[in-house]
């Protein structure tokens, strides 16, 4: 079928402007590489010099009180992360929990600001909002492709390719959140002279905070599952005992880091939501 | 000179805006004009000035454009024609940072839902104006009690809106209105979200502030019975343009046409009629001239029970009626004085129709409406209940 077009060299294009990034631009990339990845590993060696009973404690406290004094959460974090450590994945674990942490950061620094100019700007909103779903629709996979060649590999092409698959959803609550309050609440503030700059931080952001909040759950959720995946190119943490189950198809220690994985996702989601729920 | 002069102010909304001014230009009707253009016709060459310290009610049905008019005095939208001069600046023309200043300085409004914002205190509700104005925290936060304070909720300014009923969420609104010390409040349906005895309550709340603020206000409601209540005077919307502006009372007694006065049909009137819409021509005799005789004729003459005297200069002196006259009559006395009868209830030409009804169940005789204790008038039971059910040949235009 369609033989009489001749194949487009698409690939061909892609690769093309690849190189020519990774080269044009190797004078920010490869800073970028080395200071970032230097300041990541520190951050996760540091936290791994922390004594994991200390941050068990840590966290059962915070958790009891970010959930308004119960003590389930409290309980599932000590049970899992004593499991996971026990497992002998508590160097994985916190990497893994560094990348998603840095990751979710950028990707919030990033997408708060992005959907606040798009709920400003229909214009805005009608070029980003297709490449949002260009974004969330490509295989997550794809994505390290370019983030290897422009950062090589370990834990800066493994954030990349996280801000690139897991901003979208901040950028969208933020927009939809802003754009959802109410037209007598923004006509109160016009109504009584704010400022373009009054009108977002006194009324609108407030407004919208719960949506942006659920927004930021979704992209931590996604940062996760993208930092798992990032193992594949050499990102460390608990990917790595998946991927290397995976490669000797040893179904045993591919549960454990898998449902640590798990764990790491419960206790990390429950505290986004309880933050925004308040 | 006005406070607030709005002239030939006009919206359309849609994207063929030239043609669509072009069609009002020739008289065409919103109707014709969304369906040759797709435009609606929010508000039509409104054109009305409103004096310091007035109510101006705005009356129309849903949709007929008073929110937008509303909006388009303090530019929440974008006028298509026309100007809006407060104080005698244009504000359909000024730069952006100069309307913040007028929002700031003079306009304030107060919304149908509130418009409260529900992550702040009462009390940083009321501060919001102050706030964006940049006025240090604990000078605004003063102002902000003293206006809380007026409104009746000076000890609520650390609960949230939610925490409070509907009545004393706008009682929240209007303390954030009237923190400011604006020259003009705005006020959208302000009262229409509230359950009726509630909507009363604050009505006469308003008109006591409004005794002691002296504010410019400019009201909107759907309802007569609230306009009537407290405008000063009243504009009557319909499809965008303002049919009729006038006093409760012009608008009731001489409706401007068929739309209004069908608006007016089903109105309390006995809230706005005084003694003067409905009094008659009295049959009167001359204490001066006549006796018992002339008394029984015209009694007669006119089939009534009993007649007001006067004297010369028409003051009131009472009334006989027909059988103290006969019997005067044939005991031969001369002297109107000596049947006289003097304990009526008189009113003045201003009293309302509500009171005069109260005194006419009682009372024999029909009540005589006097002017400086000279008798202009009667009114009879019929007028009354004729003018209660809203038959409008008995009430005399003013
Ligand atoms: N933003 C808008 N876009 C298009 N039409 C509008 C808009 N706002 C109001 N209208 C139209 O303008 C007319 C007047 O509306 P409005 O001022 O809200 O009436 P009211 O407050 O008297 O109920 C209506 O026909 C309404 O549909
Ligand atoms: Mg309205």
């Amino acid at each position: 079928m369609f033989d009489f077009i001749p194949q487009i060299p698409l690939a061909d294009w892609v690769d093309a402007a690849t190189n020519f990034i990774t080269s044009t631009f190797s004078f920010v990339f490869n800073p970028i590489r080395n200071q970032f990845g230097d300041f990541m590993s520190w951050t996760a060696s540091q936290l791994s010099a922390i004594p994991p009973f200390v941050i068990v404690i840590l966290v059962a406290v915070c958790a009891f009180f970010i959930t308004g004094k119960r003590i389930g959460l409290a309980a599932f974090s000590v049970v899992g992360l004593i499991l996971i450590d026990n497992q002998g994945l508590w160097d994985q674990l916190m990497s893994t929990f560094t990348l998603v942490i840095i990751a979710s950061l950028l990707s919030i620094i990033i997408g708060v600001p992005v959907g606040i100019l798009m709920s400003k700007s229909k214009t805005a909103e009608a070029i980003i909002l297709p490449i949002l779903d260009f974004m969330q629709t490509m295989p997550a996979f794809v994505y390290l492709i370019p983030a290897v060649a422009f950062f090589s590999i370990g834990m800066v092409p493994g954030v990349f390719a996280s801000l690139i698959f897991a901003t979208p959803p901040t950028v969208r609550f933020t927009n939809l959140g802003i754009r959802q309050v109410s037209t007598e609440l923004v006509e109160a503030a016009e109504a009584f002279g704010s400022t373009g700059s009054q009108r977002l931080f006194k009324v609108e952001l407030p407004m919208a905070k719960k949506t942006i909040m659920a927004g930021i759950n979704q992209t931590v959720m996604l940062s996760l599952s993208m930092v798992v995946i990032a193992s594949m190119i050499g990102a460390p943490g608990l990917g790595r005992p998946v991927l290397s189950a995976l490669q000797r198809a040893q179904a045993g220690p591919g549960f454990v880091a898998g449902l640590s994985i798990v764990i790491l996702a419960i206790i990390m989601d429950r505290f986004t939501q309880n933050i925004y729920k308040k | 000179m006005p406070v607030i002069a709005v002239k030939d102010l006009s919206k359309v909304f849609g994207k063929n805006i030239k043609q669509s001014l072009k069609l009002l230009d020739e008289g065409k009707k919103k109707d014709e004009i969304l369906k040759e253009t797709g435009d609606t016709v929010g508000v039509n060459r409104a054109s009305f000035e409103v004096e310091a310290g007035e109510i101006f009610v705005i009356m129309g049905l849903s949709g007929s454009g008073k929110s937008t008019l509303i909006r388009l005095i303090n530019r929440l939208i974008e006028p298509t024609e026309g100007s809006v001069t407060i104080d005698g600046e244009n504000l359909a023309t000024m730069n952006k940072d100069d309307l913040r200043r007028v929002r700031r300085e003079k306009l304030s409004m107060v919304f149908q839902k509130f418009g409260l914002f529900p992550f702040r205190t009462i009390l940083e509700n009321a501060e919001y104006g102050l706030e964006v104005q940049g006025m240090p925290k604990q000078e605004r936060e003063e102002k902000a009690k003293k206006a809380l304070d007026l409104v009746g909720l000076g000890n609520y300014v650390n609960q949230y809106p939610e925490q409070l009923s509907g009545g004393m969420q706008q009682r929240v609104g209007l303390a954030r209105a009237l923190a400011n010390d604006p020259e003009v409040l705005l006020m959208d349906e302000a009262f229409s979200a509230l359950d009726p005895l509630i909507r009363k309550d604050m009505q006469d709340e308003l008109l006591e502030l409004q005794q002691s603020m002296q504010k410019t206000i400019i009201f909107i409601t759907h309802d007569l019975d609230e306009a009537l209540r407290i405008g000063d005077r009243i504009a009557l919307m319909k499809d965008g343009s303002i049919v009729q502006i006038g006093t409760p009372e012009e608008i009731l007694v001489n409706p401007a046409n068929d739309y209004v006065e069908r608006f007016v049909e089903d109105v309390d009137r006995s809230k706005v009629l005084t003694a003067e819409n409905i009094m008659k021509r009295p049959e009167t005799i001359n204490i001066e001239k006549h006796g018992p005789r002339v008394a029984l004729e015209r009694m007669a003459e006119e089939g009534i029970s009993s007649i007001y005297v006067t004297d010369s200069k028409r003051n009131l002196k009472g009334y006989v009626t027909a059988d103290d006259a006969s019997a005067a009559r044939k005991k031969e006395i001369r002297d109107l004085k000596e049947i006289l009868k003097t304990n009526v209830p008189t009113v003045e030409r201003d009293k309302p129709m509500q009171e005069i009804f109260e005194l006419i169940y009682d009372s024999p005789v029909p009540i005589p409406v006097v002017d400086n204790g000279k008798l202009v008038g009667i009114i009879i039971r019929g007028s009354v209940l004729a003018a209660l059910a809203g038959e409008s040949e008995v009430l005399n235009n003013v």
